[in-house]
Formats: structure tokens, sequence, C-alpha cells
């Protein structure tokens, strides 16, 4: 890198000193380990995101084992598991652990931290036109803390007792109670401790997002230019930063009451013919904090995808976003309501009828921000001339898994119909559609899409599409038919359906269910290999913009440095989204703007 | 292909900045334990009681201290370097005091029968007002390494960047404590 470079660095980040100096003389451990640089923790929450995807994936695959072949033995499970699999049948106790873990990892480990984690530290320097984060610092430690929360939630799995095992939504009394199950003892706490600190690591990491968003964009890059991925990821480090202090506050309330004898949470309840002594707390109370995080955190979990859907599609349909300014204002509405909805999760807990219908006609009223997405991207790709890459496929298949599990919510947001679907496999079915699929379709999009940014390579194209097919026809495999079996009332987080009459008829269905999860499991393995392959082997890159892109992560190096661009910082003239303009296939966001050029 | 930029848009400094965000988070975490504390209080077993004088007293050093803080960093912008360390030192002790003052404040509640376990509007007591202590303690380590930072480098470091940080905080801590003190004698 060029003296001049050094000095603009020094210039720009005049924040924080140390950080022109450490690029002069990295060491392995300065550059890989403990990097300051963005794009370096972008790609450590990214593996760490993966190895713990193949984890909670692999806990599905072990728990649909149980569920589809509730009256088979498998002998290696025993070989594999031990204790937990006595006579190679998952024990009951564990098949809890399972889910709960399961849960946990993906929608914390992997959609929060490894979407989140490695988009805004990716891209917000790269589209914003920064060279680095606010602070580097504090987001190195956002990183560190994450990787602390993993290897706790990680140790937690050997313990003698067992993981938490209640849920991943740890409601008291299972979870405070030390005595009420295996996988409440040490397992709990250990789970609570790793999610403090997880909690700290997003925490630190948002700060970073928000204020680098708000304060270091380049010239002319006002905010009417960001790229939607930038507002979705503001707004995803908004919710997180206002909403996971409130869970924070539960997790320490359950902590007083499992460890120092408060009842915050407890009130007479009787363990082994044993009334405790604890009175005067509240189950429910828990429920409110845990949910006033929970559901800004399915957005949370959301917003990432929905963003780099948007600019995905944009993209390769060579048109403009439809309805840019409607795109951010929906998102904005997204997020403020996404903290007025939580007691729709609570419908059956005796609350007020009267607040009820508060509470669903403001869930009711999420319909109306998200149907102006779906209407905007749907416009977007009407009459494109498409570019079906790898990345396209995934965006349009979040679309639709978008538009099918947001169908299912207007249903469940309606308390006399969630009365009868609460806690069945419907809810299972919506939101694995609507949060899990989608997400994982969006983070699969950004995936692949900007592979070539952040290894100077491609993924490979045809292992892609296999990954996109089996991915897109097995989730609806899976997960289409559990709307079926919640309507007829199978409960969700049950062992064992063979020993009910009523749910008989759907052996055959579970037993398929299962069948196939293992074959999109085994796909997505597949990525994993096309992955770690490219990394070393894949095609190079050797254009600076191979998807023909306006956003400016394509103006730095193939490979970009420490600081981003060599030189300086380009300036920005225009949005994001001048594709098909004037005859013209796409317009970079670093051109200025023609005189007789056309508005639109 | 693009003009040359070479100053980024800061109209607040960045890091001044993420504290504020950080404030709006930490209030979150406050609004999550007062709102589960009003919550509580309309069901039954709630005992109101009285707060220690104590914590009037720890008022009085609390808002003192962020006096002090500020007149440092008054001292630190016309460079009067020796004011600057005695009123960073004051303020620190003061900081301490308050904590050990806290302490004493449930001491001497524990005393009255007033303990952890025995109401839940006493554990909230605790809960709430430890956490704010351990913020006032995050505050007191930023300071002692920040002092810390000026005495070992060789190189004089006029950066007030940090001061103003840490002061800012320090200031959000003190009147957090007075929002305590004032919903804890209001809703009871
Ligand atoms: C029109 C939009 C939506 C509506 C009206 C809606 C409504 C609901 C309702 C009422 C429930 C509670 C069901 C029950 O437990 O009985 C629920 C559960 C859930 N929803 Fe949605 N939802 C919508 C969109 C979303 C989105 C976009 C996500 C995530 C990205 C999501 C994620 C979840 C999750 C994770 C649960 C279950 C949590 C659990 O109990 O473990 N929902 N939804
Ligand atoms: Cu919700």
């Amino acid at each position: 890198m060029s003296n001049i470079a050094t000095i603009q660095e020094a210039d720009v980040h005049g924040a924080h000193e140390t950080h022109h100096e450490h690029h002069h003389h990295e060491t392995f451990i300065s550059k890989y380990v403990f990097s300051q640089d963005h794009k370096m923790i972008a790609r450590q929450f990214l593996i760490t995101g993966m190895i713990w995807a193949i984890i909670g994936g692999l806990f599905s695959v072990l728990f649909r084992l149980q569920l589809g072949y509730p009256n088979s033995t498998f002998p290696w499970l025993e070989d594999l598991l031990g204790q937990w699999a006595k006579g190679g049948k998952l024990q009951p106790e564990f098949y809890y652990a399972l889910v709960t873990m399961h849960g946990t990892i993906l929608v914390f480990f992997v959609l929060t931290a490894g979407l989140s984690g490695t988009f805004a530290n990716f891209l917000i320097p790269l589209q914003i036109g920064a060279r680095d984060m606010a602070s580097p610092m504090l987001n190195m430690l956002s990183y560190w803390f994450f990787f602390l929360a993993s290897i706790i939630m990680f140790s937690s799995l050997f313990v003698q007792t067992g993981p938490a095992s209640g849920g991943w939504t740890i409601y008291p009394p299972l979870s405070a109670l030390g005595d009420a199950s295996s996988g409440s003892k040490i397992g709990m706490d250990l789970w609570l401790v790793s999610m403090a600190m997880f909690i700290v690591s997003s925490l630190l990491g948002g700060l970073n997002y928000i204020s680098t968003i708000l304060n270091m964009r380049t010239k002319g890059m006002s905010m009417t230019r960001l790229p939607l991925t930038i507002w979705a990821l503001f707004f995803t480090a908004v919710l997180g930063v206002l909403s996971f202090p409130v869970l924070l506050s539960g997790a320490i309330l359950l902590l007083f009451d499992r460890n120092l004898g408060t009842s915050f949470f407890l009130s007479d309840i009787v363990v082994n013919g044993k009334i405790l002594p604890n009175e005067g707390g509240s189950a429910i109370l828990f429920q409110h904090l845990f949910w006033f995080l929970g559901h800004p955190e399915v957005y949370i979990i959301l917003l990432p995808a929905m963003g780099m859907s948007s600019e995905i599609l944009s993209v390769n349909s060579r048109k403009p976003i439809f309805g840019y300014m409607a795109m951010v204002g929906s998102l904005f509405a997204i997020a403020i309501l996404a903290f007025l909805v939580w007691a729709h999760h609570m419908f059956v807990t005796g609350l007020n009828p009267l607040l009820g219908a508060f509470f669903v006609l403001l869930t009711l009223l999420i319909a109306v921000p998200s149907a102006i997405k779906v209407f905007n991207w749907l416009t977007t790709l009407w009459r494109a001339n498409i570019r079906f890459t790898p990345a396209m496929l995934f965006a349009i298949g979040f679309v639709s898994f978008f538009i099918s599990g947001g169908l299912t919510g207007i249903f469940l947001g309606n308390s006399a119909l969630d009365i009868h679907l609460h806690d069945t496999y419907f809810v299972v079915a919506h939101f694995h559609i609507v949060m899990g699929v989608a997400s994982f379709m969006g983070m699969f999009a950004g995936v692949y899409h900007w592979f070539p940014k952040m290894y100077g390579r491609f993924l490979n194209n045809t292992l892609a599409y296999i990954h996109f097919w089996i991915t897109i026809v097995g989730a609806y495999l899976i997960f289409w038919p559990m709307h079926y079996e919640g309507l007829a009332g199978m409960p969700r987080r049950y062992y064992d359906f063979s020993m009910w009459e009523s749910f008989k008829m759907f052996t055959g269905l579970n037993e398929f269910i299962s069948f196939v999860s293992m074959i999109v499991f085994a796909a997505q393995l597949l990525f994993v290999f096309n992955f770690f392959y490219s990394i070393f082997k894949g095609r190079k890159v050797t254009t600076q913009n191979p998807w023909g892109a306006n956003t400016l992560e394509w103006t730095t190096p193939i490979r970009p440095g420490h600081g981003n661009w060599p030189g300086e910082i380009p300036e920005v003239h225009r949005g994001a989204y001048d594709y098909g303009k004037d005859g013209r296939e796409f317009i970079p966001q670093t051109e200025p703007v023609g005189e007789h050029e056309s508005h639109h | 292909m693009s003009t040359v930029v070479m100053e980024q848009r800061k109209r607040i400094h960045p890091h001044k900045f993420t504290l504020w965000v950080g404030v709006a988070s930490i209030v979150m975490m406050f609004a999550g334990l007062t709102s589960a504390y009003i919550v509580k209080r309309n069901q039954a077993n709630w005992v109101t009681f009285d707060l220690p004088v104590m914590f009037w007293y720890s008022t009085v050093v609390i808002v003192i201290s962020s006096f002090t803080l500020y007149l440092s960093n008054k001292a630190f912008r016309q460079r009067e370097m020796a004011k600057y360390r005695g009123l960073v030192v004051a303020t620190l002790l003061l900081g301490i005091i308050f904590v050990i003052m806290q302490v004493v404040g449930f001491n001497l509640l524990w005393l009255k029968g007033i303990t952890l376990t025995k109401n839940v509007s006493f554990s909230f007591l605790y809960v709430i007002l430890g956490l704010h202590a351990l913020h006032v303690i995050g505050g007191v380590v930023a300071l002692v390494v920040l002092f810390a930072k000026a005495f070992s480098s060789k190189v004089r470091n006029y950066n007030i960047v940090p001061l103003e940080v840490i002061s800012t905080y320090w200031h959000f801590v003190d009147a957090l404590w007075i929002y305590l003190l004032i919903f804890l004698l209001l809703i009871r």
C-alpha cells in the first residue's frame, strides 16, 4: 500500500491512533486472529456461524430421527452419544436438549451473529465508503465475546446432566429450578452465561454498525443514496441495541432465581411433592421480558436477509429496485411495529382479551409494510431481463418463503385462531418458513453474491444450483405438511406421537419429513464443501465488478487490503439503483450525473 | 473516475456517538427492570419499605463527582494538567465512595430484615441498585485506565475525546441514579 493511503487513513481515522500503525507490520495473529479489519472479522463471524449451522442442523436431523422413526432403534446412535441414546434410541431428556440447542444455535448463533456479524461487518464500510468501522477495537471485541459465548455454549453439550432443555425461550419454572429437569441444572446456567456474553457481543457490534452508518459515510453518500442492504442492517442494529438489553435483564433475574433464592418468576411451586418456599413471583413476567426481545429478534434475523435480497434482486434484474423510499419506509414501519406486538406470543397466558385485541390489531398491521415489500420485489422482477445467478435464485427463494410464511402469520395473529393453533406444528411451520428458511435463503444469496469480494474467487456454479434446488424443494416438502399436522392439533415439543390414536395418521408423513430433512442437510454439506474448496481452488475473479453492480464495494481492488481503497475513498453522486437507465445497463454510484440524464 | 475525498463526513465524533447508542441500550435494560417492577408491584405480596438515609448522602456524593469531572474537563481544555489530574483523582475517589455508601446502605437494609430473598420487592431493589453500582464501577475503571495511559505514554496526548466520552458516561450514570431514586420513592 502506498504512503498516501496511510496518510489518508490516519486522517480519516484520527479516532483510533493505533489503527494505521498496525497494518505495516501485521503478524499472523494480528491478521487472522485478533484482527481489527472489518473484512477479516466478517469472515470470522461467517465461518464460526457455519460451524454452528452444521452442529445445529445435525441436531435437527438427530431429533427428526426420533420423530420419523419413533419405534426403531439405531445402534450407531448409542456408539455416538453413549448414555443419551441407550439401546440406540434417543432418551426423552436428550431429545429436549437437542431441540433446545437446535433453536438456540440457529436463532442466535447462526442467524443473528452469523448473519448480521458477517454482512454488517463486511458490507457497511465497503458500501458506505469508509475505511473501517467507527471503532475497530469494539468490533474485534464483538467477535471475541461471540467466540467466548460459543465456547461456553459448546461446553454445555458435554456436562454430565446435559445442556439446557427447556426450549429456546427458556420459560421458567423449567429454567428457574435446578430440580425441574436434568437440563435445568448446570446446562441452564451455562446457557444463561453464554447468552449474556452473546448479548454483549451483539451490543458491541450493534453500537458500531449504527454509529458507522450515521457518521462515516463518504462524501455524497446521503442517507437516501444508501443501498437497501445498509438500511436493513441499520434497522437490524437498532432493534438489537434496544431489545437485547431487556433479555439481558430477564436473564439476570433468572440467574438470581436459580442461584440466589429470589422469586422473581416463581410462586407456589411443588417439586417432587415438596412445596417450594418461593412466593410472589410470576412466570408470565418472564414471558413479557423474553418476548419483548423475542419478537424484535425475529426481525433482527429477517431484515438483513430482506436488505441483501433487495440488492441482489435489483442487480440481477438489471432494473432499479421498485419504490426505494417505500422500501426504506416499510423497513422503518416494521422496526417500530416489532416493538409493539410481543404479546401475540402470549395469547393463551390469560392475557386480558381487550389488551389481546390491541395486540391483534398491531400484529396484523405488520402485514401492510410486509405486503409493500413483497409488491416491490415482484414489480422489480416484473418483465426484467433476469440473470439467474445462484445469488439471484436464492434471493427469489427468499421472497417465496417470506410470502408463504407471512401468510400464516396472519392466521396466527388473530387471537381467536391462535388459541387453537398455539404450540402446534402450525407455529413450527410458520416460523421455520418465514424466519428460518427465508433468512437462510437471504444469507445464501449474500454469500454467493459477495463471496468473490470476500475471497477473490467464485463459488462453483454447478454445486450452487444443486444446492439451491434441493434446498428450496426440500424446505417446502419439510415444512408445508406441518401446517396440516398443526391444524389437526399435533402439539410441538413432543417426543413421541405414536402413542396417540389421533396422530397415527401422520406416521407416514412424519417419516417422510424426517427423510427429506436428511437430504436437505446433505445438500448443505455440499455448500460447505463448495465454500471451503472455492476459497482455495475456485475460479479467480479477474474483473473489479463481476456482477456489473453500482455499489461502492465493487470499486475497491479485487482483494481490498486493510483500509479498503488504496487511494482516496470515491465520492458518490447518485443512488445505488441506476440500472437500465438511458440505455445503459448500470451506472455506478461514483459516476457524476450527466447533463442530459433522465430522471426516474 | 472519482473525485478526491479528503475528509469523511463527521458531524459528531463516532466514539461519542457510539457511547450515546450504548446509553440508549443501558436505558433499555433499566427500563426492562423497572417495568417488571411496576408490573409486580400491582400483584399480591408486595411489601413497601423506606430507603435508608444513606442513599441521600450517596446522591450528594455522586452529584459532586459529576461536578468535579466537569471541572476537570474544563482544566484539560485549558491545559492546566495538574488541576486536571487532581480533579480526576477527586472524581475517582468520589465514585468509589459512592459505591461504598451504596454497600453500606444495602447493609443497613439487610440489618432491618430487608434481605434479598424475603420478598420480591426487596429482590428488585438489590438487583436494580446493584446493577447501577456495577455501572458506576465501570466508570471508575474507565477513568483509571484513562489515567494510567496518560501517565505511561511518553508522548503528551492532548486528545480530549476519551475524556469526554467517559465524562458523558459518568454524567449519565449519575442521572440514572437520580432517576432510580425518584422511581423508588414514587413507585412503591
Ligand atoms: C405478517 C407477519 C407475521 C405475523 C402476523 C406473525 C404472527 C405470529 C404469531 C401470532 C405467533 C405466535 C404463535 C403462537 O405461538 O401461538 C408467531 C410466532 C412466531 N413467529 Fe411470526 N408473524 C409474522 C411474521 C413473522 C416473521 C417475519 C418472523 C421471523 C422472521 C416470524 C417469526 C416467528 C417465530 C420465531 C415464532 C415462534 C416463536 C416460538 O414460539 O418459538 N414471524 N408469529
Ligand atoms: Cu412475534
